[in-house]
């Protein structure tokens, strides 16, 4: 089939604004993630296109871009699921993501969205001694379903780039921040509960919510980010984890 | 290059997967670190590792650390150094306790302990049988070790310069200096300026077409290193996995095989019953690659295509369980709740649900055996007598301690990164805390900036896609899963060429900033100069041994072989020389499973 892609460009170094670049694309296969569409047009038609990617299967997070309007990764898209069935021809549009400063085409800025992440303090917090055996602490697996949700976030920044909150004010943590502070927080053996609901229960913590569903729509890991953002929200105001 | 930005550390490490994370935690304990990685370290191809990390933790049966070595040893067909095995095995157990400390979420055992699963090639020595040794976090293990691994530094506030691309390794005579790195971002370059250096930087799966390793899988640590004088170990050993998903080589598990799933060729023949009569299609992953191979070389893969299809469908099963007088039945109910993962992945990335349809599987090239050749601390090895680069470090996929030898066991990788990353750092802390800052040479990145230059403004009108297509078709069909004579010179007659013709690679993009056009062409570089190392080191090698299979010499032979090739660049050629292998406990024997 032939695919009339359309991509969001913009040098910086060449460029006053962005514009829109046509490619025509024949012999797509529906199979072909937009990942692949993209290469084509990088290594085939103009080298100077430019984007992030790596895995190239959705497990790294490199390759989240507004695609037709919605936030997914490049490539876990594939053209079938972009087109009616048995269609001969389609036109794709891919642009960065919105909501951070755009580097160049499709690369954005992920400094502020990392920096975010790091302020819930991500990290695993337990000043008790360890088991004297020398062994490992235990966890029910009940325990530890409480959390495997949130354990499947790649940090991809397609749901907090999604979140109209965060698109208002770029200082609201976001929604990937609230997911990672959930996968501690519901942790058993973490303690650092106490620290981590100050950061997410300030004012530009998890009340910028406005339970818009965008960010569960657009979770790759599918990953129930609103819910998960519900359950802080729940703990912040009952105390309880 | 005055000019030219200039950072000093004690230590630099390049790359930021399990392996070089490991290091920084330890390294920054001691010295002054900072961590580069081409890629934010989230993004590493550790966090594509799904199965699990072995330790012999006996959380649910007896294990001991020694049968881990010796399953390691018999797996590695006797050419891993089996005092490195020790250690890997031996640490392997206090390493997994200590990233539970850390707090990776592993799945866990009604009593709360770790849980433990079979894995391949790992058994009871006693029995025989399989043991439960692969420690594991869903079927995202990998994932959840760099994402701890990555929250343990930014806790420790260790350094990081992401998406700063290393490109040359400062040595003088026998020191290093530090590294030389591009800015992705400014296309800035830096100078590291350091007393040691550490590379970090994973495989090459990316010279060949079909591949389980991600885009950024170049090579790049062994190729800077190379170019620097160091030999390369053990290069014509890399193994390829049977069942990659047709042309994006994503993994499909061999549990998809232990639940009675069948290869078949376009003719709808179960082919492995002519390879392996008596285990058929869960023989050995060599073996069964090879098979693979042997029937698209014939035209009997699907509609003439280079793939087979791998049939787990109720239908084809039952029908070949009953053949084999089992009693045993399968339906879509025991796939779902057996195979989720590889279900959802044929569904997003085929629209083939498993269930109903077979699946499109080729052999997929996915794990580099050899490398940057270490000592058991991680510090490089320069030649046969094992001499240290006083400095100079590797870990990881990169690095060839050896302790895969000619083929690795499941699991066994990532046990390798945090056993051995570990190892690494805590050595790099030491000596810095012993060692002087050499000065920087005068220019010290002039060769590299000038190469670089080149590459940009290069006219010569050759595609670096259209090489790297070739390289990879030649590299898949001539240094495969099985070679000969004649196919590994056919293919070190094409890379010369290419490397030829790589004199005349010419890019569209011409800026500084975010110009991946520019890195892009440079690690195909990378490629190139890996994949001629393997088919030299693999045309010398006349013997057939784990993942490196000769057609024309299909045994092992321990009397002349059983030694590790070293590979030196010396100008324009290769040089090969041979160390010997590390004997312990385990005397070699014929391999049969
Ligand atoms: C699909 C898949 C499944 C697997 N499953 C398992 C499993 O279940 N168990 C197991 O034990 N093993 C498994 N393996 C193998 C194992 O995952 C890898 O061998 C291992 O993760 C490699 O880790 P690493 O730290 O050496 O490198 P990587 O994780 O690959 O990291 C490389 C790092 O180097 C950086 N880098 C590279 N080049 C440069 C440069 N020029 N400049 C700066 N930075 C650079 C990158 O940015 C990256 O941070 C699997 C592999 C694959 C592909
Ligand atoms: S929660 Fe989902 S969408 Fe958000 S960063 Fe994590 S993986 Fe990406
Ligand atoms: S390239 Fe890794 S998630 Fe898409």
């Amino acid at each position: 089939m032939q695919v009339q892609l359309r991509i969001r460009r913009f040098n910086p170094e060449k460029d006053e604004k962005p514009w829109w670049g046509e490619y025509t694309l024949d012999n797509v296969n529906p199979n072909d993630s937009v990942l692949d569409l993209l290469h084509r047009v990088k290594w085939e038609i103009d080298g100077t296109l430019t984007l992030r990617r790596s895995c190239a299967h959705g497990v790294c997070g490199s390759d989240a871009m507004r695609i037709n309007g919605a936030n997914a990764l490049a490539c876990k898209t594939l053209v079938a699921r972009l087109i009616k069935e048995g269609a001969t021809q389609a036109r794709i549009q891919v642009e960065p993501i919105l909501g951070l400063p755009v580097v160049k085409d499709l690369v954005v800025d992920m400094e502020p969205f990392f920096e975010h992440y790091k302020s819930v303090k991500p990290y695993f917090i337990n000043n008790s001694p360890p088991p004297e055996n020398g062994r490992e602490r235990l966890q029910s697996p009940e325990d530890r379903a409480r959390y495997d949700d949130t354990t499947k976030c790649i940090l991809c920044a397609a749901c907090t780039t999604s979140c109209p909150s965060f698109w208002a004010d770029g200082r609201y943590v976001g929604p990937a921040a609230i997911v990672q502070a959930h996968r501690f927080i519901f942790d058993s053996r973490d303690e650092g509960y106490a620290e981590r609901l100050k950061v997410v229960g300030d004012t530009f913590g998890v009340w910028r919510c406005r339970t818009v569903f965008n960010c569960t729509n657009a979770c790759p890991r599918e990953i129930e980010v609103t819910k998960a953002i519900a359950e802080v929200k729940r703990a912040l105001t009952t105390g309880k984890v | 290059m005055s000019s030219i930005k200039t950072h000093t550390f004690d230590a630099v490490i390049v790359g930021a997967g399990g392996a070089g994370l490991m290091a920084a935690l330890y390294a920054s304990k001691g010295a002054k670190v900072a961590v580069l990685s081409k890629l934010y370290p989230t993004r590493s191809h550790t966090g594509a590792a799904q199965g699990g990390i072995s330790a012999a933790l006996g959380n649910l049966e007896e294990d001991r650390w020694e049968w881990h070595a010796y399953d390691t040893v018999k797996g590695s067909d006797y050419l891993a150094d089996q005092d490195a095995v020790d250690i890997l095995c031996q640490e392997a157990i206090e390493t997994v306790i200590e990233l539970e400390h850390m707090g990776l979420p592993f799945d866990r055992l009604p009593n709360g302990k770790i849980s433990q699963r079979r894995f391949g090639g790992h058994t009871n020595n006693e029995t025989g049988k399989p043991v439960m040794r692969a420690c594991h976090a869903a079927d995202r293990t990998g994932h959840m070790i760099l994402q701890t691994l990555y929250q343990q530094c930014i806790k420790n506030e260790v350094t990081f310069f992401d998406e700063f691309h290393v490109v040359d390794l400062i040595r003088v005579d026998n020191t290093v200096r530090g590294v030389i790195a591009i800015e992705i971002a400014t296309g800035e370059f830096h100078i590291f300026h350091s007393k040691a250096v550490l590379f970090a930087t994973g495989g090459w799966g990316r010279c060949w077409e079909v591949t389980s390793n991600a885009h950024s899988l170049t090579g790049d640590g062994a190729v800077v290193c190379l170019r620097r004088g160091i030999p390369l170990e053990d290069m014509e050993f890399f193994q390829f996995h049977p069942t990659g998903i047709y042309k994006l080589g994503i993994l499909i598990t061999e549990g998809v095989r232990g639940e009675g799933g069948v290869l078949l060729n376009d003719k709808g023949e179960r082919f492995m019953e002519r390879y392996a009569p008596t285990i058929k299609d869960l023989a050995s992953r060599d073996v069964v690659s090879r098979a693979i191979y042997l029937e698209i070389k014939a035209g009997r893969g699907i509609g003439g295509k280079n793939y087979v299809h791998l049939d787990v469908t109720p239908e084809t099963v039952n029908k070949y369980l009953a053949e084999a007088g089992e009693t045993r039945r399968i339906d879509r109910a025991y796939i779902e709740a057996k195979l989720p993962d590889i279900a959802d992945f044929t569904r997003t990335y085929l629209g083939v649900d498993p269930v109903k349809e077979p699946m499109p599987v080729q052999p997929t090239a996915h794990y580099a055996m050899g490398g940057i050749p270490t000592n058991v601390d991680g510090c490089v090895v320069i030649d046969a007598n094992n001499t240290v680069l006083p400095g100079l470090y590797a870990a990881g996929e990169v690095a060839c301690v050896s302790v895969h030898g000619a083929n690795r066991l499941g699991t066994n990788s990532l046990v390798d990164l945090v056993v051995f990353g570990r190892r690494a750092g805590r050595h790099m802390a030491e000596y810095c805390q012993g060692a002087d800052l050499l000065p920087l040479p005068e220019g010290a990145a002039d060769e590299v900036v000038a190469e670089f230059e080149r590459i940009r403004n290069n006219k010569g009108g050759v595609k670096p896609y259209e090489l790297r297509k070739r390289m990879q078709h030649t590299m898949t069909e001539n240094v495969g899963v099985f070679r000969t004579e004649e196919t590994l010179s056919t293919a070190l007659t094409e890379l010369r060429e290419l490397r030829q013709a790589y004199q005349d690679v010419e890019i569209d993009d011409k800026g500084k900033r975010f110009n991946t056009d520019l890195l892009e062409a440079w690690e195909l570089g990378c490629l190139l100069e890996i994949a001629e190392v393997t088919a030299v080191s693999a045309l010398a090698r006349k013997e057939s041994r784990g993942g490196h299979a000769r057609d024309d010499f299909p045994k092992r032979n321990d009397e002349e072989w059983l030694k590790h090739t070293l590979c030196h660049k010396e100008g324009d050629s290769y040089r090969l020389d041979y160390k010997p292998v590390v004997i312990g406990r385990y005397q070699p024997k014929e391999r049969v499973y």
